[in-house]
């Protein structure tokens, strides 16, 4: 029972998971060739639709101006990457304890 | 809380209304330096309440109970996961989640709105992704109004006694799909149209984040989902001490 229960939920965690990376990918397909830009800045083009002139920003990030520029893309997608790890790092540390724990309960019992 | 907390907030609540007359109104990362200054104080204003709210609900949760605290850290490092990854959408541009619903549900609204400023500083400072000025107005849209919905969402979804995986999934999804609606409409209010006002403005943004975002939006439930699952079956302890599960109930 406890068994056929948690391959069940094997199951569906794994079908989940694929639709998501269906669901991910699929766009790519779909939409051969266009560009996949930040739906940020398709905002900021709107402002300028709506307002009908090109908008200054009154404020540049703090980090672009003491660049004296844009932050480089690559470097840009460490710190993405960076954001990513920490937060894996922590899950997956804590889910490592909490399977660990069980485990250990189960061979007591 | 306690009744000293309680007047805390009352009274952050009572400043942030004072200040914050203005229809309420909501969207999300708004980039640096779009937002006119007396919308980003006013907004920022208005986040204190749920911040200070937020503060007191995690520092009484943890308090009471030291292993709420796995939770608590599960809850903010999947949105520090969700919000940094970009996902291509069917409109051919990208976007990402906020990965707030989690915490919502298992913890409380309030307390997300801590976590997710964390996340929103992390991107402002050092990616330039949203914005130190527009801080008050992210925060607002992902860290308050999206959470707080799917809070809502999951509550009524409870009394409904609808399966909890479709409940959870719908939550998360909603909180995204709500986060992009509140800032079209933060936009559009700051941008009104010349011929339709501020209401056909927001439509105008929506047009841009919705098509894009729900998708997305959907991913978001279904990684909501399996995590849940996942706590469900190696940190049941946790969900029953922070009363996610009751303890009589069979599973």
């Amino acid at each position: 029972m406890e068994t056929s229960k948690k391959s069940n939920n094997s199951t569906t965690v794994i079908l989940l998971l694929l639709l998501v990376a269906v669901l991910a990918i699929a766009p790519l397909f779909l939409q051969k060739g266009a560009e996949f830009g930040g739906s940020d800045d398709a905002g900021s083009v709107m402002v300028e639709e709506v307002t009908g002139e090109a908008y200054t920003p009154w404020f540049t990030p703090i980090l672009e101006t003491m660049l004296g520029g844009e932050i480089p893309g690559e470097v840009e997608s460490l710190i993405f990457c960076l954001q990513t790890g920490i937060g894996v790092g922590i899950i997956a540390f804590l889910m490592g304890r909490l399977v660990e724990r069980k485990k250990q309960e189960e061979l007591r019992r | 809380m306690s009744k000293d907390q309680k007047k805390t907030v009352a009274v952050c609540a009572a400043l942030a209304l004072s200040f914050g007359i203005m229809p309420v109104a909501n969207a999300m990362h708004i980039m640096e330096g779009y937002l006119p200054v007396g919308f980003c104080i006013a907004w920022g204003v208005l986040c204190i309440p749920f911040l200070a709210a937020g503060f007191f609900s995690i520092r009484n949760k943890l308090r009471e109970n030291r292993r709420a605290l796995t939770i608590l850290a599960m809850s903010g490092a999947f949105i520090f996961v969700i919000s940094s990854l970009k996902i291509p959408s069917v409109t051919g541009s990208c976007s990402h989640m906020t990965g707030t619903g989690l915490g919502a549900i298992l913890f409380s609204p309030s307390a997300v709105s801590v976590l997710g400023i964390i996340v929103l500083l992390f991107q402002a400072i050092l990616l330039a992704h949203g914005g130190l000025t527009t801080l008050g107005a992210n925060t607002f849209s992902m860290a308050i109004a999206g959470p707080f919905l799917s809070f809502a969402v999951y509550q009524i979804c409870l009394k409904l006694k609808v399966n909890r995986k479709v409940s959870i999934f719908l939550a998360a999804m909603l909180g995204d799909v709500f986060t992009y609606c509140v800032t079209s409409i933060q936009l559009a209010m700051a941008y009104p149209s010349e011929s339709g006002g501020i209401a056909a403005s927001a439509v105008k943004f929506l047009g841009v984040f919705a098509p894009t975002q729900l998708p997305l939006a959907v991913i978001e439930g279904i990684l909501t989902v399996i995590i849940v699952i996942g706590l469900e079956t190696y940190a049941m302890p946790e969900l029953k001490s922070i009363g996610f599960i009751k303890e009589k109930e069979v599973y």
